[in-house]
Formats: C-alpha cells, sequence, structure tokens
C-alpha cells in the first residue's frame, strides 16, 4: 500500500520522492490516535461510597467493642474503651481538655517537622554525597542500616543524659528515626538513571554537577518523596516518643498520653490518639499533595489512580 | 551518493576490542563511513555492533587500532528514546544544546525548527508519558539533530517499534539524510531496513565480530516507499540474508 493511498490524496500510483511535508500530514492523523491517552476515566458512584462504607463499618465496629465485646469476651471493664461519641464530647467538647490538647498537637508537630526539615536536609546532602562514589556509598551506607536496626527506645534514655531532657532531644529523636528512608530512596533515586540516558551526557562531557542537577536529582524526585512521605510519618512518632520519655518543656501529645495514662482518663487518652493519628495523615496528604504538584504531570507511576 | 574523494567522515583501521572480562567483541575491524554516505551494519545478536557505535562516540575505548572521526558534532540516536521523562518534547529537544551552553534564544529557535522536521509540531508541552513510541523516537532524532551532526550514529533506532511506523520513520529519516547531508552509520537486525535506508550495506560475523560482506545498494535517492516491492531490493536483500546466514557459523 502506497502512501498516498493509505492517505487518501493520490490515485495510488506512487511518485519517486516523498516529502516530509507530505508524510507528516499523513502521519499527523495516527500519531493523535496513537498516543496515549492521560485522561481519567469518570469517577464513579462507588468512588465515594466505598469510603463511606468503611468509615460506618469502623465506627460499628468501635462501638461494638466498647458496648459488647470487652465486656462478654475478655471480661473486662467497659471504660478501657470508651465510646466514639464520649471520646468527642469529653476531648473535643470540653474547653478545657480541648485546649490542652490543641496545644499538645502545635508543640507535637512543631517537633516532628524541625525534625523532618533537619533529617531532609541531612538525608539529602549524605545521599548525594554516597552517589557520588561507590567507596563513599560503601563506608556509610553500614552505618545507616545499622541506625535503622538499633531500637530507638533502646537509645532515648542516652540520649536524654547527653541532651537533656527538653525539646532539642525530642529533635534530635525524630531524626535518628526518619533519616533512613530519607537517605536509601534519595540514592536510590539518584542511582537509577538509565544507562542510556547517562550515556547522553558522557558523550557532551558534563561536570559532575550539571549531571547531578539535570539528570540524577531531576529522575530521583518520585523517590525522593516517597522518601519523604514515609520520613515525615515516622517524624511525628518520632516526637511522640521523644515526649513520653522527655517530659520537661511544653507538652505535646505524648506527654498528655502519658499523663492521661497514670490517671486514668481513658476519653482524653483516647482524643489524643485520634490527634496523634490525625496529624499523621495530615501530613501524608500534605506530601502526597506535594508529589503530585512537583512529580505528577511527567512522572508514570505503575498505579494510575488518585 | 558517497563522495569517494573525500576524507572519511568516519574511519576504523583494525579495530579490535576486548572487555576486561574477556570477551572478544571485535577483531581487526576496519571500514571508512565517507561523507554523504550511510552505512548499515546488518550482524547476529551479540556480534559487537554496538560496541562499534560505541567505540566510534568515544564512550568506550577500543583495545586495539585506530578510530578517527571527522571534527565536528557526533549525534548518537539510542536504542530507546532516552529522553527525560521530567522535561517537555520541548526541553528534551533543547536538552544537548544546554548541555553545550548555547544560549536559550538559539536554543528555542533550533528546537522549533527541528520539531518541525520530525513532525512533532503541536506536541511542544507534552511529557514523553504522553506519547508514543514513535513519538519518542521523533524526538530523540530531533533531539540529536538540533546539534547539527557531521556524523550520526544509530544504534537500533526503531526496533523496539511496530512495522508500520518503522517503516514510515525510515522514509523519514531518509528525507532527513537527504536534507542534511550528514554520514551515518546505522546498526540493525533488519535486512530490509538496511538495504532501504543504505549506500552500503556491511555484514558482521558472530563473535568475535568483523567484517565479512560490504554491498554497494545502488538505488539513486530520494527513494520512494515502493522501492521495498521492486525485484533488484528483494535480490539485494537475498544476497545480504545470506551473507548474514553464513555469519552466524
Amino acid at each position: 500500500m502506497s502512501l498516498e493511498q493509505a492517505s487518501g490524496t493520490g490515485h495510488g500510483v506512487p511518485t519517486a520522492a516523498v516529502s516530509l511535508e507530505q508524510l507528516h500530514a499523513h502521519e499527523q492523523v495516527r500519531v493523535v490516535d496513537d498516543a496515549p491517552h492521560t485522561t481519567k476515566p469518570p469517577r464513579q458512584l462507588g468512588d465515594y461510597l466505598a469510603p463511606v462504607i468503611g468509615f460506618a463499618g469502623f465506627i460499628g465496629f468501635w462501638y461494638f467493642m466498647s458496648y459488647w465485646a470487652l465486656q462478654h469476651i475478655w471480661d473486662k471493664p467497659r471504660f478501657l474503651i470508651t465510646p466514639p461519641h464520649r471520646v468527642i464530647d469529653v476531648s473535643f467538647l470540653t474547653e478545657t481538655n480541648r485546649s490542652a490538647l490543641l496545644a499538645g498537637l502545635y508543640w507535637t508537630a512543631r517537633v516532628s517537622l524541625q525534625g523532618l526539615v533537619i533529617s531532609i536536609v541531612v538525608g539529602m546532602a549524605l545521599a548525594i554525597v554516597m552517589s557520588q562514589a561507590r567507596w563513599l556509598e560503601r563506608s556509610i551506607w553500614p552505618y545507616l542500616v545499622a541506625m535503622q536496626a538499633i531500637p530507638i527506645l533502646a537509645l532515648v534514655p542516652i540520649i536524654g543524659s547527653i541532651f537533656g531532657f527538653e525539646i532539642p532531644s525530642r529533635i534530635f529523636v525524630c531524626v535518628l528515626i526518619s533519616l533512613f528512608p530519607i537517605v536509601s530512596n534519595t540514592l536510590f533515586g539518584l542511582l537509577s538513571a538509565e544507562r542510556g540516558q547517562h550515556d547522553l551526557f558522557t558523550l557532551h562531557n558534563v561536570s559532575r554537577w550539571t549531571r547531578l542537577t539535570k539528570l540524577q536529582l531531576p529522575n530521583a524526585m518520585p523517590t525522593i518523596f516517597t522518601g519523604f512521605r514515609i520520613a515525615a510519618g515516622l517524624s511525628v512518632i518520632g516526637a511522640i516518643v521523644g515526649e513520653i520519655f522527655f517530659k520537661r518543656g511544653d507538652k505535646g501529645v505524648g506527654i498528655l498520653l502519658d499523663s492521661y495514662r497514670s490517671r486514668n482518663q481513658f476519653p482524653q487518652m483516647y482524643g489524643a490518639l485520634i490527634l496523634a493519628a490525625a496529624l499523621g495523615i495530615v501530613v501524608f496528604i500534605i506530601f502526597g499533595w506535594l508529589n503530585n504538584l512537583v512529580v505528577g504531570r511527567w512522572y508514570e507511576s505503575t498505579r494510575k489512580s488518585s | 551518493m558517497g563522495d569517494v574523494g573525500a576524507a572519511p567522515a568516519l574511519s576504523f583501521r583494525d579495530v579490535s576490542m576486548v572487555f576486561p572480562d574477556g570477551t572478544h567483541a571485535l577483531r581487526e575491524t576496519t571500514f571508512d563511513v565517507r561523507p554523504g554516505e550511510f552505512v548499515t551494519v546488518v550482524g547476529p545478536s551479540g556480534c559487537g555492533k554496538s560496541t562499534l557505535l560505541r567505540i566510534a562516540s568515544g564512550l568506550t575505548r577500543a583495545t586495539g587500532g585506530f578510530v578517527s572521526v571527522e571534527p565536528g558534532n557526533v549525534g548518537y540516536v539510542f536504542q530507546d528514546a532516552t529522553l527525560l521523562q521530567w522535561r517537555t518534547v520541548q526541553k528534551n529537544v533543547e536538552l544537548l544544546a544546554e548541555l553545550e551552553g548555547i544560549d536559550k534564544e538559539e536554543r528555542a529557535r533550533r528546537a522549533a525548527e527541528n520539531i518541525a522536521l520530525v513532525g512533532l509540531d503541536g506536541f511542544e508541552k507534552k511529557y514523553p508519558k504522553q506519547l508514543s513510541g514513535g513519538m519518542k523516537m521523533r524526538c530523540s532524532l530531533a533531539r540529536s539533530l538540533v546539534m547539527d551532526p557531521t556524523v550520526f550514529l544509530f544504534d537500533e533506532p526503531f526496533g523496539a517499534l511496530d512495522e508500520i511506523t518503522r517503516e514510515k520513520l525510515n522514509d523519514e529519516l531518509l528525507s532527513l539524510f537527504q536534507r542534511k547531508g550528514f554520514a551515518a552509520l546505522f546498526i540493525t537486525h533488519s535486512i530490509y531496513e538496511a538495504v532501504f535506508l543504505s549506500t552500503r550495506v556491511l555484514v558482521m560475523s558472530a563473535r568475535p565480530g568483523r567484517i565479512v560482506g560490504d554491498f554497494k545498494i545502488p538505488f539513486a535517492y530520494p527513494r520512494s516507499p515502493e522501492l521495498r516491492f521492486e525485484a533488484e531490493f528483494a535480490e539485494l536483500s537475498g544476497q545480504v540474508s545470506h551473507a548474514l546466514r553464513g555469519a552466524h557459523v
């Protein structure tokens, strides 16, 4: 089949020369047709309904545990699991408790954010250094793995003895717990540019700096953001763990949790747990959103949703 | 088209390549590519065809012999399009000019010109994930064209494409070849692609690779897509195929 026939413009007898313009006139149609579809399928009712059902199930399960299961299965007093409406009533609708909890949330969020920022700066710098030479990677990596492997609770008392029992120690715990995913994800991203792309840069005799900034770092952005997301969640946990141990200084969610527990104030305790979880979720969502903002346009994730 | 009197654009003299692990990839290979020549190398898988290109471009250093390349720009089109996913078509096409420190306006001008040349106008703002395989290759081609290469190396660039797209891109590549007049060294598995594109087809033996056949392809340019169905084309393809079969042993 000749091109003319294919595009329906000629008379079947091909001329010797085919101009680029002719080729393109024909090609455009196919090209557009062939391009991957990038529009998302419309959301269906199920997409909205499923989370609602899930939430209803969760609350139902909570009531079930509180009103029936705890007593009849485990033979434990009911107050150990406060029903949801009581938690909301006592923790969030009572002025004194609400203001204590919100102040706690502020301090926990602040500490975990400070820890996260330090982790991001230190972690990315470490990963960049490690990406520059195999021997650097090999000499630093074992200590990161070890740091990750040591139970943080075992280190906490030592940290307290050295750095004191106030805010700086809490931040330090956040850094310790959130550094590893940042280093490992950044490093993985930096080292995963395709060989062909590296060759292309090599052919043009680029400096290390150019290779880093124009190839490796942009290539690493999706995995870097995955690292941020994991680290952010861990940093919140780090802040709370730190607070439970270092009780001096401003009261965060962890300190509140500890004191409610010691006074058997279960509704407030569940309130504090809800806040801690909410903080983790919000941080997770913010980083997901940032990720979409930075790499969403170009990154082809294997999972095509949200 | 080959200008026989001119100095070669690319010249291999007794080039051999033994990798550190002992793999003997190339054995005393000698050939020239003259300005205006389109030389294609066909050979069995793993015969060192790609190594040939890596040596020609300077990415790999040969362990023996001499290689000389005409001063100027060497274009290299890889098996994969190797586009940077985070850059739009426009920015991808500008990349090499950017790496060479060409200023912004000139970069944009050259990119626009070459995007039009490969038929991607209208797609400047698209990201690679939004392009089909053929379009990615066009983009990759445009990226190299921006530097106006005097020697163009192609490492099986259309191997992953379906046949229809591949033939279309072959036609376009020849148009570009005529328009720009670069010297081309092209690697492929496809005998028909080789005969259709080239002024000369070299057949390589199995590893360690060396040249066992050298066919002059006499068809005048511009070549019509219909050339593929002519008797003489089939005859030549048959000869190349025969030589290639011998090379497998």
